[in-house]
């Protein structure tokens, strides 16, 4: 160890002189981060509590600071009393968040198995191509979905009416607008669940599916034993990630629909909804009290994540 | 260093492939893959198509599915249906998202290497804490950003509102931090002080040069991120013909999706504009972006 040999001393003094060497190595951490904390002091951690402030306030900011009315707990009320916008809101979102995740996680999971299994010298062209939709413009490639779905003209109509089935109104029928949502959504995260599950998949060792096929188990019981079991980690944390991306839903539904979400509302997520209050109708403390609130429905929706995946998720 | 044997036999021999047989099952399964990359790659397709013919064939029954030769005069119809602010609102989607992409891998690389390379006083905490933001939904941050940007600092419709806050960020910080530690080291941080570098330039001229496979990734999530960003745009009010985003200014020329009258060459030629350089930057680098994305993912 070169640091312990005894460095010939210069007679001892009183105090050490003040070095620029030594400071900088003892003040280059803290350098070093800082520019982290104090951009989280101005753009976080003071809008956070200036928002949570104004969740209790009526405001517009066109009258200035120090213009708002405290009300209490009305913002809140009004947000969660008989059955008022925002309820109706996280209602659609969550069902179009359920419509796009559920099938998301259906398909990714046997594609990212098959592509793992069977056709490995593939994987990196197949997860490029894959993973493309995620990397898209939302609004570039909503438009272009906004195209197929159109009802006289688009390519989806006309595939249907190739087989003799009447147009669909798919972009104006208030049952259909959330499974038209949920279809961009969905294609656009398919890929990235597929990329995650097959990380997953490549940190199971070999040697257990090795064993397994030796003790005579096919496909469908590898998948079922030892797959889905040892990838419990990788898939909660995707459930994680589509439930948090899910509940904030926003351009797809703007882009396809408008900003009011479609005729009747029928696509009008939360974060919409709370975009139209806030900057629209600039009802800053309103937005703020249903903005706090969506953050407390994403909160418990992964707490219920986290508890079924602590329980063994249906599998012992 | 010590010195290693020559690897020779190390490596056991591979297992002979099982010749890929042609049975009905893998077939099955080529026919799920193959259909799964189809539909992704139908609607980059449909819009390169697209943005090549004619308005007036765009829409028709039956469809067109082959390129046309339009796409010259569909730049033009983009020009005119943006006053000739296309191009401006490409430079401004592109000097955003380098800014944001060079001073987030600046920031990042130097927090990251602070908490990989040093003990000091109250690190656990202070990474901890960088941690715990993560869990901020960016939606809770909304509405109090723009009342910062508009009621205290005044940026309100300016560029800097898109990329300062960004600047350093959790993910960002996290990921150089994880790869900093793994990959690097520390006596090679010893090496260079003993040989008097000081610990910024041990930073420049030691880790930055070794880390550049997590800046590849950092700096392409950063980037696309940042060209994708349309709600940031839409709250800080870019909403002037010259300070738009690309995302923007194609609402605007689209007028909703559903909008029959919209110029759809036009709107398709801006749907490429906007598409394209994701679609460059990641196929150059898709396999650096996509490891390094879920090399950090669960492995706790």
């Amino acid at each position: 160890m070169q640091e312990r040999v005894p460095l010939p001393t210069s007679p001892p003094r009183q105090r050490r002189r003040w070095s620029y060497n030594r400071f900088q190595q003892r003040a280059a951490p803290y350098l070093f981060t800082s520019p982290f904390f104090i951009l989280f002091l101005i753009f976080g951690l003071f809008p956070l509590g200036f928002s949570l402030f104004l969740a209790f306030h009526l405001w517009n900011p066109l009258d200035g600071l120090g213009n708002w009315e405290y009300v209490g707990w009305d913002n809140f009320k009004l947000a969660l009393g008989a059955p008022d916008q925002f309820w109706v809101s996280l209602k659609i979102t969550v069902w179009i968040g359920l419509l796009s995740g559920v099938p998301q996680h259906l398909v990714a999971l046997p594609l990212a198995f098959v592509i793992n299994q069977a056709l490995r010298r593939w994987q990196s062209g197949i997860s490029t191509i894959l993973f493309l939709p995620y990397i898209t413009n939302a609004v570039a490639i909503t438009i272009v979905f906004g195209m197929l779905f159109s009802e006289n003209l688009g390519l989806l109509n006309y595939g249907l009416s190739l087989v003799g089935l009447g147009p669909v109104r798919w972009l104006a029928l208030p049952e259909l607008v959330p499974v038209s949502v949920a279809t961009v959504v969905f294609w656009r995260y398919v890929g990235w669940n597929v990329i995650l599950y097959l990380s997953g998949l490549q940190a199971i060792s070999e040697d257990v599916y090795e064993a397994a096929t030796v003790d005579g188990a096919n496909n469908v019981q590898k998948f079922f034993y030892i797959t889905l079991p040892l990838l419990r980690p990788m898939m909660f944390y995707a459930f994680t990630l589509t439930i948090v991306g899910n509940m904030q839903l926003f351009e797809e539904p703007f882009i396809l629909l408008g900003q009011a979400g479609g005729s009747g509302g029928a696509a009008l997520t939360s974060a919409m909804h709370i975009f139209n209050v806030a900057f629209r109708d600039l009802d800053m403390g309103y937005g703020s009290a249903m903005a706090w609130l969506l953050f407390l429905a994403i909160f418990i929706l992964s707490m219920i994540n986290n508890y079924l995946f602590s329980r063994g998720g249906g599998r012992s | 260093m010590t010195t290693q044997p020559l690897e020779t036999t190390v490596s056991p021999p591979r297992p002979p492939r099982r010749s890929p047989r042609f049975t009905l099952s893998r077939a099955g399964l080529w026919i799920f893959v193959g259909l799964a990359c189809f539909l992704s790659l139908v609607p980059f397709y449909l819009m390169f198509v697209w943005a090549s013919l004619p308005s007036s064939q765009i829409f028709t029954v039956p469809p067109h599915l082959w390129f046309g030769d339009a796409l010259t005069s569909n730049f033009q119809k983009m020009m005119a249906a943006t006053d000739n602010h296309a191009l401006r609102q490409f430079w401004n989607s592109l000097y955003i998202a380098i800014l944001s992409t060079v001073t987030t891998l600046f920031f990042c690389s130097l927090a990251g290497f602070a908490f990989a390379m040093y003990e000091f006083k109250g690190k656990r905490y202070l990474f901890g804490f960088i941690l715990i933001t993560m869990l901020i939904p960016p939606l809770v941050m909304d509405i109090p950003s723009f009342l910062v940007m508009n009621n205290f600092l005044h940026w309100i419709g300016t560029p800097r509102t898109l990329w300062v806050p960004g600047m350093a960020n959790a993910f960002g910080i996290f990921l150089m931090r994880q790869y900093i530690f793994s990959a690097l080291p520390k006596s090679l941080i010893e090496a260079a002080r003993l040989d008097g570098a000081t610990e910024f330039g041990i930073y420049t001229r030691v880790v930055l040069p070794l880390i550049r496979p997590i800046l590849a990734t950092l700096g392409i999530v950063t980037f696309v991120g940042s060209w994708n960003n349309f709600k940031g745009a839409l709250i800080m009010r870019l909403s002037e013909d010259s300070t738009m985003t690309l995302p923007l200014s194609l609402r605007k020329i689209t007028g909703g999706a559903t909008n029959i009258n919209a110029d759809w060459g036009a709107t398709l030629m801006m749907v490429v504009l906007t598409v394209l350089p994701l679609l460059i930057i990641f196929l150059l680098a898709s396999r650096q972006v996509i490891s390094g994305l879920t090399s950090g993912a669960v492995k706790d």
